[in-house]
């Protein structure tokens, strides 16, 4: 058989790691992204840079500072420990910590460009109607915005799988815990084991077209919006 | 300046590199371990030699396949016995080219002075969230880490602690940054004058875990090369293996 039990068990964490990695990504991106659309403050270019910096960033850049941000003396290891978690590298909420900031842009950024599409006019609209905040998000702007949302899960997603730097900087390739596809393959190549490592890295590239090729047939036929 | 005059002037500065006819540069792949002291070996033998040496470092079993896929490396100080060995086999490397240029040391070390005293007291005790270890897989050193907690019979209870660096040097890191309160790692890394020079250690004795016999091969890229074939025996210089063996490395 090509995909031994290890193979599979880095398979299934890596569905996992990317599957909470978006869940995150969506509740925290969705006001960051609100915020960015809508906001005149002057913030808004400094923030939208930070949020951006991943797409720039070398993950070993990402991994490094993580790795000692979230260790016993960083300030993040420090809040982790004083409230009883521990540190948190070499752990799956690690490096969903780590997944969260490598793949944010890909999630806010077709979220903010769905939010700026609306416009005003619906909100206005929707004010008119006496619809309070909430009830004029969940019942205009989240309809209104659907294919950035499903654009921006599908990239959060699809980025989460595709990370390696990251994981391999603060995983420890823990088999079942960090040791994802990316670095299951890593591994085979450098202990010269090509076959194993062919067919994950074939996998791998089937799904990435997959993937690739559902969201631009669908943006095709939408149009570009999202 | 007379347009002739300044381009033969161009052309002097441009080939100045080259002034020396014997100095040559050589591309040598280095397994981690060895960084330090290659550094300062490197130094010297430029120095001495008018030859320099380009170090790259990294995982043995990356640079074998980077080697077989066409890497431009000349000389290959692998942190293994078998790597070079395998190369020349698959027309890689020169036979008869290779030869142990240190024995690899490893030691449980911790960054905190004082803690490890009784190594294999303190892994049975087991008083630590995470030991880290290089990729036994891939890498010699880990290899030997994981033949020292099997001799001590740990492997097992210890395995949910294990965290795996990609090379020793990644290793290293996870453990003085904090992360891993212990490891296994290259006494070379922490060792000055053949002592351990900051934390803790325990150097653990060779008679329990497989050599770490650490072989340089000249590969086939650089057999016409001077250069090449100067470091090689370069490093098997008296005052050289002096300097190796006080990194912490034994020699044979």
């Amino acid at each position: 058989m090509p995909l031994d039990s290890v193979a599979l068990a880095a398979i299934w964490l890596t569905f996992k790691l990317a599957s909470v990695t978006t869940l995150v990504l969506l509740l925290i991106g969705t006001p960051i992204a609100w915020w960015l659309a809508r906001t005149t403050s002057r913030m808004k270019g400094p923030i939208g840079a930070v949020v951006a910096l991943p797409l720039v960033l070398p993950p070993t850049v990402l991994g490094f500072y993580l790795l000692v941000a979230m260790g016993p003396n960083g300030f993040i290891g420090q809040f982790t420990q004083s409230i009883g978690l521990g540190t948190l590298p070499f752990t799956f909420a690690g490096l969903v910590v780590g997944s969260v900031f490598y793949s944010l842009p890909f999630v806010v950024q077709p979220l903010q460009n769905a939010f700026e599409a609306i416009g005003e006019r619906p909100l206005e609209a929707a004010a008119t109607l006496r619809a309070g905040p909430w009830d004029t998000f969940f019942s205009v702007v989240l309809p209104l915005a659907r294919p950035g949302f499903i654009t921006a899960s599908i990239l959060g997603f699809a980025h989460t799988v595709g990370e390696f730097g990251v994981v391999l900087m603060i995983g420890g390739n823990i088999p079942g815990q960090t040791r994802v596809v990316s670095v299951q393959i890593y591994d085979h190549v450098e202990a010269m084991e090509y076959a194993q490592a062919h067919w994950l890295a074939g996998g791998m590239l089937l799904f990435s077209f997959l993937v690739l090729l559902v969201l631009y047939g669908s943006r095709l036929k939408q149009g570009w919006r999202g | 300046m007379h347009p002739s005059r300044a381009l033969r002037y161009a052309l002097t500065l441009l080939l100045l590199p080259f002034g020396n006819a014997l100095a040559a540069q050589v591309q040598v792949a280095v397994a981690s371990n060895f960084t330090a002291p290659m550094r300062e070996i490197a130094g010297r033998f430029e120095r001495d030699t008018g030859h320099q040496a380009r170090l790259a470092f990294g995982a043995t079993g990356k640079f074998y396949a980077q080697i077989r896929n066409g890497a431009p490396f000349e000389v290959l100080l692998s942190a293994d016995d078998t790597t070079p060995g395998r190369l020349e086999q698959e027309g890689a490397a020169i036979p008869g080219s290779r030869f142990t240029y240190a024995v690899g040391r490893l030691v449980l070390w911790s960054p905190t002075a004082g803690l490890v005293q009784d190594g294999p007291d303190l892994l049975r005790k087991g008083d630590f969230r995470h030991l880290a270890m290089a990729n036994p897989k891939t890498a010699p050193y880990g290899a030997a880490a994981l033949a020292t907690l099997e001799h001590l019979g740990l492997d097992d209870t210890l395995r949910g602690r294990l965290v795996q660096g990609e090379n020793i040097a990644q290793t290293h890191q996870f453990v003085a940054s904090g992360n891993a309160q212990l490891g296994f790692i290259a006494l070379s890394q922490v060792a000055k004058d053949g002592r351990i020079a900051t934390g803790s250690g325990w150097v653990v004795p060779t008679d329990i875990h497989p050599a770490i016999r650490q072989e340089a091969v000249l590969l086939t890229k650089g057999q016409d090369n001077p250069a090449a074939k100067a470091l090689l025996d370069y490093l098997a210089q008296p005052q050289i293996r002096a300097l190796i063996q006080s990194y912490g490395y034994g020699l044979e």
